[in-house]
């Protein structure tokens, strides 16, 4: 049987605030543990909650993006259970009336493809402490550091068909909420973190199967095997006369598999209610429009501006506006006088792959986009070749100085000066009277030998396009 | 709306409260009275009330985002029951 899988994500995104979303604490990683739990994070009698004024402006940014709806209202609701690293019983989260209502997000499938996935709503969370389970004499040790750190939940439509789609999904939003500032996106950190549910039905047929969710997902390519993985038991359970029981499962990487995980089963009982202790929160006009200004260009108005204003491929101009500090580089490169397409091949293929190698990030480049810029031009004005560039590039790397200082200071300037050019010919041609023969009886291809000649005699400074056009002219005459 | 004696034992498993048996029936016929008090409000024409999140009528005021709390670990924890390198313990939590 061909089997139809539906997707749908919850992304919880760590919000990149100073403090927590209801009090003063800082939510700074990597502290000591509960050295950050203040005593409204630790559910102290008698304290009460208030709202981070950032946390809601930032929420409203992701609203504007997606074009969701948003309400004058939002109210925040208790969601309760027990566990030990959720001090109070319940977490604060919102339930009727969440900040970012209905929206629709676009994304790109292969070959230019694209696909609008609906999204249901996004709310504003705090989040739990961490539980080790590391032994403490038989004990859990928790740290509350964590608990009440600002998250935007957000929940899309089910609406995506294959495995490929989900991840794109996924992608879209990490890159949407880093390009937004409210969200370093660091998913080993846990920054940034997928949900992803599951379910299978026979093609064609239209009421959805029971779906399983996918917990403990990291990475992205975690979320591509934990979803193929889940699929592949779904189909085979099924076929083999199984039936699929609606449950959460945690992805384990080492063994690449997902399990059941019990203790969840029979808490799936909210009991959400209004919280007493926040009042609804208003969202006027001033606060949604001062949010809309605040707002940086999105990629895919990046992207469409690449392409008319720098004359980009779609393709170019999607791989450089993926992330906002390469996209930032490459214009500040153009705007340092270098050619647009010279300037995208040089930030993707030359740099790109010199960081990969030296295994630095682009905001801790060495050459930095005005020398880069400073370069091109020399390549573009002729007054170095493409090849040359390179060593320039490297001696740029080394810290060497910009372009024109290391070109000065290695004599590399290429030789365009046709008198010089036509007298190493002549002496190349004097020297090689064999291959001279050879060429004029026919053998075209020794071209390049001659080429080489000059080039070895001029240690790569001659315009090679000079260089073409003197020797076919002696060779041939 | 009546409460019948599964549905106690639900909500009393929901709270992590420990019910006598004996007690139960006891506490279903309690709460159902609570709730057919409540019941009487349905017959309130509540056609033109907006629903209501809060009784206050006034919105949340919202704070600035800065860090203004410091480190109080050390008293936090004086009165947790057990403590190690910085950790509260609890009874082990099995996944």
């Amino acid at each position: 049987m061909q089997w139809e899988t539906v997707i749908g994500l919850e992304v919880h995104a760590q919000l990149a605030t100073k403090s927590k979303i209801f009090s003063g604490a800082s939510i700074a990683y990597g502290a000591e543990p509960n050295t950050q739990a203040c005593i409204v994070d630790l559910g102290f009698p008698g304290v009460l909650p208030v709202l981070n004024e950032e946390a809601v402006n930032m929420a409203l940014k992701f609203g504007l993006a997606v074009n969701a709806e948003i309400g004058e209202r939002s109210i925040f609701a208790r969601k309760n259970y027990f566990y030990p690293d959720l001090p109070k019983g319940y977490q604060i989260s919102q339930f009727e009336l969440p900040i970012v209502g209905k929206g629709a997000l676009t994304i790109d499938l292969d070959d230019g493809v694209q696909k609008v996935i609906g999204i249901t709503r996004a709310h504003l969370e705090e989040d739990a402490g961490k539980s080790l389970h590391e032994d403490f004499h038989g004990m859990t040790g928790i740290d509350l550091n964590r608990a009440g750190t600002p998250l935007l939940e957000i929940v899309s439509e089910p609406d995506m068909r294959s495995i490929k789609e989900a991840v794109a999904y996924a992608r879209k939003i990490h890159q949407l909420v880093v390009y937004l500032g409210i969200c370093d996106g660091n998913m080993q950190e846990g920054s940034f973190r997928v949900d992803a549910n599951l379910s299978i039905r026979p093609m064609g047929q239209e009421p959805m199967g029971t779906r399983t969710e996918l917990k403990n997902i990291n990475s992205f390519r975690f979320l591509e095997r934990a979803l193929n993985y889940e699929l592949e038991r779904q189909i085979d359970l099924v076929e083999s006369g199984g039936q699929v029981v609606q449950e959460t499962r945690l992805y384990d990487a080492d063994r690449d598999e997902t399990r059941s995980m019990r203790s969840k089963e029979e808490a799936n009982d909210y009991r959400y209610f209004p919280d007493p202790d926040l009042l609804p929160v208003e969202i006027n006009p001033a606060r949604l429009d001062a949010a809309r200004q605040d707002m940086p260009e999105l990629p895919d108005q990046k992207r469409a501006r690449f392409e008319s204003d720098f004359n980009l491929s779609a393709d170019d101009a999607g791989k450089l506006t993926q992330s906002r500090p390469q996209a930032d580089y490459f214009e500040a490169t153009v705007e340092a006088g270098a050619d647009s397409k010279m300037a995208a091949n040089w930030v993707m293929v030359e740099l790109g792959g010199a960081l990969n190698k030296a295994g630095l990030e682009l905001n801790n480049s060495p050459v930095s986009p005005q020398q880069l810029g400073g370069l091109l031009k020399r390549i573009a004005d002729n007054t170095i070749s493409g090849k040359i560039a390179k060593q320039v590039f490297e001696a740029i790397w080394k810290g060497e100085g910009d372009a024109d200082s290391v070109i000065e200071a290695r004599g590399l300037k290429q030789i365009t000066d046709s008198g010089a050019i036509e007298a190493i010919i002549a002496e190349v041609i004097a020297n090689n009277p064999k291959q001279v023969d050879q060429f004029r009886a026919g053998k075209e291809k020794l071209l390049g030998f001659f080429v080489g000649q000059v080039m070895k005699a001029t240690q790569g400074k001659a315009s090679p396009g000079e260089v073409n056009k003197i020797l076919l002219g002696k060779l041939k005459g | 709306m009546s409460l019948d004696h599964s549905d106690v034992e639900k909500i009393a498993h929901l709270a992590r409260m420990a019910l006598d048996e004996s007690q139960i029936d006891a506490y279903a016929k309690d709460l159902s009275n609570i709730l057919g008090l409540v019941e009487a409000l349905e017959v309130a024409d509540t056609d033109h009330v907006e629903p209501m999140a809060h009784p206050l009528h006034m919105a949340q005021r919202l704070r600035q985002d800065q860090v203004t709390e410091t480190d109080h670990r050390e008293e936090n924890q004086s009165i947790a029951p057990s403590v190690e390198t910085g950790l509260y313990l609890v009874p082990q939590v099995i996944e």
